[in-house]
């Protein structure tokens, strides 16, 4: 055999550098960046998943009646649409019209001027959204995004099954619930479902526990970037809260292998192996979906988070999405702009799209449904949580959703952190104070 | 001739290496124009606890799945390249791991695993009712184990393929010379395998320290930071937390690792003056 040169050893080292540059770009998602991004005419991206049809139906409307100005539409899976809507929006190429979750990436756009300011020009619209939903899309008092489908709170779900066998009294205050808990781990079965491999499902217990022992104001103070906001004692005492209820083995021991996507903490109840779960209105399509007969024969039952006692928080406050929105960018054509406001005032959450949405039992972001909601398939659901969403105080946004980004993934991180027991409350909150500077 | 391949290589890979390098005195969320920040992003990340962290648990990852994986795939390999009854049904099996994609070995591993609906609901076996990998002192063993049940049929293959072009005269040799199996594995096919020992090694160690797609799916870096390593650490500090300044050092110090790493290797062994054992070669 020959020597081998020294080039054909640095050829050889060659393999390892492509490697890491294709694990940068894996990153951007499966489908190369086609259509949206042209100023000169209308485009819109929009996520996979049940709604898929419900806006594939409304752009289609659009088209029909605008044939000279159609829409190019491409959806996305959740994530690889939030990693590629920034690196869009960031180099000019953004869709003309944003789907965003309003919060904190909403007001990054605003920095950035890259979406347009509404004010004014979506009357039509925000006169049948509900209010308190079209409030989450103004940035310092303008309005930048408008509620483009349904409204999805938090939801405490059980079922009322295991509840009559066991005797116990759905919850309503913390001290009813620690009971439901002790009584169901003393069954051995899983008190409360939770998907600590997603981990953004242990947010909402930090959302609602921080909002029912110290009100609303408590992460406003957070939001608005006050020095050591996070040393609210409502917080510590919601950590503290956590951890009484994995002490208790409220969520069982094995919490960490429950992930959302696949629906698996939502299995864990229909089954039968786990009593409750607290998660977004959403799963109510993933029980209809995956046991229908559990949905059909009553025995999903469902309520408000429960009150803290003595609590400062209002026990009708509500955390979750309000809902998604629309923004259009500013990097359309003033033109194409106008087109894109129209189709917001004229088709976005139209009767055909507030049917199509109540049909597969999604709530969506309009006034006046008292009347209509009873008689529907799923009427007992949507009435409840439409009343719940219409009669709350105060609409939290997930947290994850309202601080920029950077804070978000050091909170989503510390917490799992303190449902795993690897951290104290008070390494929390100094973790937490120390995105406040930045 | 090479025109072609180089313009290929710079283009896919130096380009944006360079690219990667200059960003890493940037700081940049991904919006706007980037701006510049020093070495602000190096120092944020040598003192970023998560980080250090993240480099600990990939040399970890590194040292033991070179410990795992490079003995089997040395035994497997050798006996796949033997002449036993049953071995070609045995090679495939082996081999099947390498068919299937990362994502849906991580997808399937993650059903297998699941406490609640996995395996041991299955086989309604309590003893593999365990929290794989939701527990953060299993998790990152779990990921070693379904790592190497990947790849270790890929370095297998590469010990097959270096043990069967061993020459059959040496073995007839250490026999004569009254050598036993055991003799003749250590004696013969070990030194002779030298060559297939650095390739395999290097892209095993190498390769390790790049494992993103595996780890991404089935733990996604936690429970907590448990499997968060350097890979997972870059991309989640940018394109979750959309700090493209520290995410860019992370790559560079893979890259520089990486590059060390081959490089040591190749001087340690001796491979740098390739010269064959092999008669008549």
């Amino acid at each position: 055999m020959k020597p081998v040169t020294r080039r054909a050893t640095l050829a050889g080292l060659g393999i390892a550098v492509p490697s890491l540059v294709t694990l940068s770009a894996c990153s951007g998602g499966k489908k190369p960046a086609g259509g949206g991004g042209s100023p000169s005419s209308l485009s819109v991206w929009a996520l996979t998943g049940a709604k898929e049809d419900t806006y594939q139906g409304s752009f289609d409307a659009w088209d029909e009646a605008n044939p000279d100005n159609p829409f190019a539409v491409e959806f996305f899976a959740n994530d690889s649409y939030k990693e590629k809507i920034r690196t869009s929006i960031g180099s000019g190429n953004a869709p003309t019209l944003i789907f965003n979750w309003a919060g904190g990436t909403l007001e990054d756009y605003v920095g950035n001027e890259s979406v347009v300011d509404l004010t004014g020009k979506v009357d039509d619209i925000l006169s049948h959204s509900i209010e308190s939903i079209a409030k989450v899309g103004e940035v310092d008092g303008k309005q930048y995004g408008v509620p483009n489908n349904d409204t999805q709170p938090v939801v405490l779900y059980y079922s009322t099954e295991l509840f009559e066998e066991h005797g116990v009294t759905p919850p309503t205050t913390w001290a009813e619930l620690m009971t439901a808990v002790e009584a169901f781990v003393a069954a051995d079965i899983t008190p409360i479902a939770l998907a600590g491999q997603s981990v953004w499902p242990e947010l909402m217990y930090i959302q609602y526990l921080t909002d029912r022992i110290g009100g609303e104001g408590v992460f406003e103070k957070i939001l608005t970037g006050e020095a050591d906001a996070w040393s609210d004692p409502a917080i510590t005492s919601a950590l503290e809260s956590i951890v009484q209820l994995v002490d208790a083995g409220a969520f069982g021991s094995s919490f960490g292998s429950v992930a959302a996507d696949a629906g698996a903490d939502a299995a864990l109840v229909h089954t039968g192996q786990a009593a409750m779960l607290l998660q977004g209105s959403w799963v109510y399509g993933t029980f209809k979906q995956d046991a229908p007969d559990f949905v059909a024969g009553d025995k999903l039952g469902f309520l408000n988070f429960p009150a803290a006692d003595g609590g400062a928080g209002d026990p009708a406050n509500v955390v979750g999405n309000p809902a998604n929105f629309w923004s259009v960018s500013a990097d359309a054509d003033p033109e194409v702009q106008e087109l894109a406001i129209k189709y917001l005032n004229e088709f976005n959450l139209n009767e055909d799209m507030v049917d199509s949405f109540l049909g597969m039992g999604a709530i969506p972001a309009v006034k006046d449904l008292e009347d209509k909601l009873p008689d529907l398939d799923d009427g007992k659901f949507l009435s409840f949580a439409y009343d719940m969403v219409i009669n709350a105080p105060h609409f939290q946004l997930s947290w994850d959703q309202a601080l920029p980004a950077a804070p978000a993934q050091e909170l989503l991180t510390n917490l799992s952190q303190i449902f795993l027991g690897e951290k104290k409350p008070a390494d929390f909150v100094s973790a937490m104070n120390a995105t406040l500077d930045s | 001739m090479l025109a072609p391949a180089l313009a290929f290589f710079g283009v896919f890979a130096l380009l944006p290496l360079a690219g990667v390098v200059v960003l890493s005195f940037f700081a940049w969320d991904g919006l706007g124009t980037p701006s510049f920040a020093g070495l602000d992003a190096w120092v944020a990340v040598f003192q970023n606890p998560v980080t250090l962290n993240a480099m600990k648990l990939t040399f970890l990852m590194t040292a033991l799945s070179f410990v795992v994986q490079f003995p089997l795939s040395l035994l497997l390999g050798t006996f796949m390249a033997g002449h036993q009854r049953y071995r070609e049904a045995f090679s495939v099996l082996y081999f099947l791991p390498l068919l299937f994609s990362a994502a849906a070995t991580g997808i399937a591993f993650k059903a297998l695993l699941d406490p609640n609906f996995g395996l041991s609901r299955a086989f309604n076996a309590d003893f593999l009712k365990q929290d794989w990998l939701g527990s953060p002192n299993l998790a990152f063993y779990t990921l070693i184990m379904v790592i190497s049940w990947s790849f270790v049929p890929f370095h297998s293959l590469l010990y097959q393929a270096g043990v069967r072009q061993i020459p059959k005269s040496m073995y007839e040799a250490a026999t004569l010379d009254g050598a036993g199996r055991t003799r003749q594995f250590f004696n013969v096919t070990l030194p002779q395998l030298k060559y297939t020992i650095v390739t395999s090694s290097t892209l095993m160690l190498v390769g390790s320290l790049t494992y993103f797609d595996l780890i991404f799916i089935l733990t996604g870096g936690g429970p907590g930071n448990a499997t968060r390593v350097l890979p997972l650490d870059m991309y989640l500090t940018g394109f979750r937390s959309y700090q493209m300044g520290p995410a860019s050092v992370i790559a560079v110090i893979l890259i520089v690792v990486g590059l060390l790493l081959s490089l040591g290797l190749n001087k340690v062994s001796g491979a740098d003056k390739m010269e064959s054992q092999m008669e008549g070669a």
